[in-house]
Formats: C-alpha cells, structure tokens, sequence
C-alpha cells in the first residue's frame, strides 16, 4: 500500500503531536519569525511527549492522516526527566504495529530544542517530503480527516 | 503473576478473517500489568485490525470490553450477555481466562490473543522473567529463597551438577547456575549445612494436569471426604 504513486495537488496532511516545553515553543518561534514552511501539519499540544499514547497515533491514523510525527525534548533535557525518552520506545514500537499493518515509513520522532525554530522547519519539510513520496494515506482516499475519530482523540489527548 | 506476550498481528488477524463482529475481550490482571492483553492492548488490537482492513477495504466491526480478570466467574457472568452479539471472540486473557470465558458465556468460536509464558515477576517495564513453574511443592525454604526447578536449567532438585562453570549453567553459558547462587545464599545466611540436605523424589504423580485444589474450609461443600 506504500508504494502508490503520488497523487497530482495532493496536500499531505500530518497530525504533529508535540511538546509544549521545546517543540511548540520552537514552532511559534518559527511563526514569530516568519520561517516558510508547507501548511501540511495540524498540531496537538501535550504537556509531555511522555503523555502521548501508542493509541493516540493509531487513532490519527484511522482518522485518515496522511502521517504522524511526534517531536519531543532533546536527550537530557525534558522537563519532567525522561518523558521523551518514554515517548521514543513508544514510538519505536507504534512504528512495529504500523509496519505490521502496512502503513510504515509514516511515524517518525524528531527531538528539537524551544530555541531551535529552523530544526522544526526542516522536521515539517522532511515530512513532508516524504508523504509525499508515499502518497496519501491508503485510509484516506483523498477524504478528509474523519471528524468522529478526531473528536475521539482530541478526548483522549485532554486531561 | 502471569506473562504473556501478544500474538503476532499477522497470526490474529488471519483468525478473525471469516467473521464481520468480533468482540475483543481484555483482562486487567496479570497480562494487563505485562502489557499484553489489559485495556490499553485491546484499544490498539481493534485500532490495528480496523486500520488493517481498511487498507483492504474490508470492514469489521469490533466490540472491545475488559474485566478485572476473566479467570474469575464473578467478573464473568456479567459479560455473558454482552456476548451474545459477536460472531467471534478474541480473549487477549491468559490460557485459563480463554477458557473459562469460552466455558461460561461463549457459544461462538474464540480466540486466544496472546501466548501464554510463564509465572513471573516484573523486574521493570518491560522486562519480565520467570521465577516459578507450579510445581506442586515448593523447596523454597530450603533452597535460600532460590526456585531449583525453575532457576536451574536442568530442573535439579540436588545440585550442584558437574555442569557449573563459573557460576554459569553448560546447557546455556547466558544462563546462570541456580545452584550456585542458591549456595552463595545459603553461605550468606549460615545455612551451608542446608546443601547437604538431600531433597526427596518430587511428587511428579501431584503434577498430573489439569490439577484441582479445594480449600480445607470447603470440602465439605463439594462433597470431598476428609
């Protein structure tokens, strides 16, 4: 399912789930600075990558997003410890039960810092590019994201 | 407590293929704490399934429940009549919870979910080893607190054998020798003379399965002379 070929004027869409110590900060730096990068992440806030379930990617994709990519602290510095470093072995195995399915190459865990806005531009950019190698998600089908399965999540992501 | 490991998504979902509701049936005991079958497995067993036939345009509808334990008739009945409605069941349960549930309220076919492993501890997230195989008799008193037949891997109930070497077993050099560490124990508590002690004939005929227990204070219920 991977390997279909691109779709012409496809827009790719990518659920970002991120951290608000480090990624998020870098994010609205990136806006502050008026940094261009593609309008194709949609992102959910979390006090803590640690928070971020395997479920909580699984549910982006049976929502129909194109690709999740998770951005958390760097090494050493996440503000509650080792919340990132949680996350990463999450993802490690989302990445196995995405793989297993055939949706793999479509998670992806990046690590940059509050202050760095152009490693969050690059993140998206890398992204993207690669969505859009592998084509909109087969769930997809050009649709957009399913309003039901979003609301789920956006349940489950609230305290 | 009792480690399971999922089974491999490929291997389920080949075994849910013929039918269009299934429920999927977690526990939230043992292979809950193991990260195997509790809730939060059953939310991303159905996630991965429904993803899964998405991509090939098939759909299934998946019921999901978990009970505190599904070795237990008192958490069982009530879900008998929840049941009813699916064509399938996957229980993501130990052996004896798939059966039990299969035996109170499952006139469909079930499936197990996980692989049943061992008895054993949790020695951090996600790491689990094995630390008793019910054997029927427990030597623990005598052995330092060190299981023979589990932690020995030859089972020795006398050791140790001639196969110790540097305190590592030959069947596997990456596994340790219980017997030594059992007479390091004992050296460290002052009951060496606990080594000469040889351990009777285990009572292999106790061990005939499906084994049954009946507490003392309930003989008399099920009809069992004293």
């Amino acid at each position: 399912m991977t390997n279909e070929k691109p779709v012409i004027n496809f827009t790719p869409k990518i659920l970002a789930l991120i951290c608000t110590y480090c990624t998020y900060t870098a994010a609205d730096m990136a806006g502050s600075a008026r940094m261009q990068y593609p309008a194709t992440v949609r992102i959910v806030k979390y006090l803590c990558t640690g928070r971020i379930d395997i479920i909580h990617i699984l549910k982006a994709f049976e929502a129909g997003a194109d690709a999740v990519m998770v951005s958390g602290c760097e090494a050493g510095s996440c503000h509650f410890l080792e919340g990132n470093l949680r996350a990463r072995e999450r993802v490690e195995y989302a990445k196995q039960l995405l793989e297993e399915i055939g949706l793999g190459g479509r998670l992806e865990m990046f690590e940059v810092a509050a202050s760095d806005a152009p490693k969050w531009v690059a993140a998206v950019k890398e992204m993207t590019q690669r969505v859009e190698a592998l084509g909109p998600s087969p769930l997809r089908r050009g649709k957009h994201l399913h309003p039901e399965v979003l609301e789920q999540l956006e349940n489950m992501v609230q305290p | 407590m009792i480690i399971a490991e999922r089974k491999p998504f490929a291997e389920i979902k080949a075994m849910v293929a013929p039918y269009k509701k299934i429920l999927i049936v977690g526990c939230g005991t043992c292979v809950a704490v193991c990260l195997a079958g509790g809730e939060k497995e059953v939310g991303l067993l159905a996630s991965q399934l429904k993803l899964a036939l998405g991509l090939e345009d098939k759909r299934l509808e998946i019921g999901e429940i978990t009970v505190e334990r599904q070795c237990d008739m008192e958490f069982l009945r009530p879900l008998c009549d929840f049941t009813a409605d699916y064509e399938a069941i996957v229980s993501m349960a130990c052996g004896a919870g798939v059966q039990f549930l299969k035996q109170l309220c499952s006139l469909q076919p079930i499936f197990p979910g996980v692989n049943t492993t061992f008895i054993g501890v949790n020695n951090e997230a996600g790491y689990y080893t094995e630390r008793c195989r019910a054997c029927h008799n427990c030597y623990l008193g005598i052995t330092g607190g060190i299981c023979p037949v589990t932690m020995c891997p030859k089972g020795l109930l006398n050791g140790p054998c001639g196969g110790t070497l540097n305190g590592h077993c030959e069947v596997d050099p990456a596994k340790e020798c219980a017997w030594s560490q059992i007479y390091h124990r004992l050296e460290l508590e002052g009951r060496l003379d606990n080594m000469k002690e040889i351990l009777p004939l285990h009572p292999h005929d106790r061990c005939t399965t499906p084994g049954t227990v009946i507490h003392p204070a309930y003989k008399r219920r099920y009809g069992i002379n004293e």
